[in-house]
């Protein structure tokens, strides 16, 4: 993973947090004016959802150097969740948007307690096959109706107020989720626990003769990348009115990394770059059915071989800036 | 505690596949004192180290510190317990600043290392303590600088800092002076002499003459075991440390 180490933060002068200050006004006001632009509010929305959830990958990879090939079970176990109870149990969106978020932060702690100890591919492998079996469950169950989905997830009321059935307020309502989201996985990157896993990450065997018991700083960035990827999942099912198993297939983990690496792995702003180009591509070449993987995989490849730091990561390093 | 030695091993024994790394490593550090363990490449030097700082699990033996026995510790266990390792290999944190390198040991003692909803400017509290360490090892003027963009010698003497950050009891330093030019291996030892009025050092060292210099006890390790003994000056004396260790192409 050459990459890893070279989207690092590179000093912490006020300078570079002056950039990424800046950068995070500028994107939040472009994403703030998106409703008066007559852009497409839901390909918005939906790439919103994929940058929150490709940020908290980066979390666990970019940051804690761990590869988990196995996201999307956190993304289509919010979403079930989230969905079921707007549906079933007749709850108000808040309230289902944190039933999505506090199953997958319980899948996590389990998924993580069994994972954490796995090294390199191996970790890799054991989220696989644990994101699988869940596929496998929720192809059974009869709550998640197998190939059908849940269907026709009604939006309703936040806080008895905002009608997400207006797509303008559904829009702020999904933007400030992100932003949330974003601002904890920034928040969590630039904390004493970040610093922390930063040092692991680059050398483990180091930080584990300094005293730190490296398997559970590694499992807490897990549990909270998994969370914060629930989150994604649940702001989803408000924004589709569904919830299918595309979002637990392995398929879609794929993507998640495919959507970061493209972006730049390690970087602060690649995962919301490249989880924006990412479904960009699939939009535009919708016309072009099956070579849409094909298309994506050349991309993928050129990507790997020509810029290695990821679109952002590559931009940071041309102006020896930290993005 | 009041007993003479800080570290002691008994029957210290490491078998890598059939093969006997370590062999009855009977080991005695005497609190206060610079100890070197030298011998030929493959010697087990390394391994030992692995095996005291529990990096590696002894196939047999046992590992007393301060009277305490840690054979069956957690590797952060004993660091905790004040026995501090560095590397062979230079091992500091690439993309971390050196002020940064220390901080993150500074930071383990005094908790906050799990807030992730904090900012990291509490950190910055550390900051004035960690420029003293940096400023004991001589160096002030790269607190700044990612450790990656610093010379190798100042790398080592990064790690030295890191180490006396966690107030260790007692040093492991492995070839600390491994590829280093003059200057730096000058300094380096000075450091060494320094700080050893404070703590306990096992060193491994390839070069004879700075361990001439600073140890008060020499044990040789040969093919896995413990062939000698002594201060400096008895042990070129020893006709079987000559043949194993001048003869296989050192000093
Ligand atoms: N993990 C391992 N698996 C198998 N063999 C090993 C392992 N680690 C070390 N060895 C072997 O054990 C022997 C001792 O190695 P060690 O690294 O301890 O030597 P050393 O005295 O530190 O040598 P050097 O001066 O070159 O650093 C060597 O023959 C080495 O190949
Ligand atoms: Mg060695």
């Amino acid at each position: 993973m050459a990459a890893l180490t070279d989207n690092t933060v590179r000093t912490t002068s006020r300078r570079i947090i002056g950039d990424e200050m800046i950068v995070f006004i500028l994107m939040t006001a472009v994403l703030a004016i998106v409703p008066m632009t007559g852009i497409y509010p839901y390909f918005v929305m939906q790439g919103l959802c994929f940058a929150l959830l490709a940020c908290a990958f980066n979390l666990l990879l970019g940051y804690g150097g761990l590869l988990s090939f196995g996201h999307a079970m956190f993304l289509g176990t919010a979403g079930y969740v989230c969905a079921h109870a707007l549906k079933v149990w007749g709850f108000p969106p808040e309230l289902g948007i944190v039933a999505g978020v506090v199953a997958a932060a319980l899948l996590s702690i389990v998924t993580g307690v069994v994972a954490i100890r796995r090294q390199g591919i191996y970790f890799a492998m054991i989220t696989l096959a644990l994101a699988q079996l869940l596929y496998f469950i929720y192809l059974q169950t009869p709550f998640t109706h197998g190939e059908d989905g849940i269907q026709g997830v009604p939006q309703g009321k936040m806080f008895g107020v905002l009608d997400l059935s207006h797509p303008d307020t559904l829009y702020y309502v999904v933007l400030g989720g992100f932003l949330f989201g974003f601002l904890a996985i920034y928040r969590a990157i630039n904390s004493p626990f970040g610093e922390v896993l930063k040092a692991i990450r680059e050398n483990e065997q180091r930080a584990i003769s300094l005293g730190y018991k490296t398997d559970q700083y590694k499992l807490l960035a897990y549990i909270l990348s998994g969370t914060l990827a629930g989150l994604a999942g649940s702001l989803k099912v408000l924004v589709a009115q569904n919830a299918s198993l595309t979002d637990v297939h392995w398929t879609m983990s794929g993507e998640i990394v495919l959507m970061t690496l493209v972006g730049g792995l390690g970087t602060v702003f690649g995962p919301v770059a490249g989880a924006f180009a990412i479904i960009a591509m699939q939009q535009y070449l919708a016309g072009f059915g099956q070579w849409v993987t094909v298309i994506q995989g050349v991309i993928f490849v050129v990507c790997v071989l020509t810029f290695r730091r990821g679109v952002v990561g590559e931009i940071a390093h041309y102006f020896k800036r930290s993005l | 505690m009041t007993n003479e030695f800080i570290l002691e091993t008994h029957g210290l024994t490491k078998e890598f596949a059939g093969f006997v790394a370590v062999r009855d490593v009977g080991l005695r550090v005497r609190r206060g004192s610079i100890h070197a363990l030298i011998g030929p490449n493959g010697a087990g030097k390394t391994t030992c180290f692995n095996l005291l700082t529990k990096f590696l699990k002894p196939s047999a033996g046992k590992i007393f510190y301060n009277g305490r026995d840690i054979t069956a510790r957690a590797p952060a266990d004993v660091a905790r317990l004040g026995l501090v390792r560095s590397f062979q290999i230079s091992a500091v944190f690439p993309h971390l600043t050196a002020l940064e390198n220390v901080r993150v040991a500074l930071q383990r003692q005094h908790g906050h290392s799990f807030d992730f909803w904090r900012s990291k400017s509490v950190l910055d509290r550390f900051n004035g303590r960690a420029l003293e360490l940096l400023d004991e090892v001589g160096l002030s003027e790269f607190a700044k600088t990612p450790a990656v963009e610093m010379p190798y010698g100042r790398k080592r003497a990064l790690e030295i800092a890191t180490t006396l950050a966690l107030d260790p009891e007692m040093m492991l330093l492995d070839e600390p002076m491994a590829g280093m030019g003059h200057e730096d291996i000058d300094r380096i030892a000075a450091l060494i002499k320094r700080i050893s009025a404070k703590y306990t050092i096992l060193m491994v060292e390839h070069n004879l003459n700075v361990v001439a210099s600073l140890s008060d006890i020499i044990t040789v390790l040969t093919r896995g075991h413990v062939l000698a003994e002594g201060n400096y000056a008895d042990l070129t004396k020893d006709e079987r440390v000559r043949e194993a260790y001048l003869g296989a192409g050192h000093g």
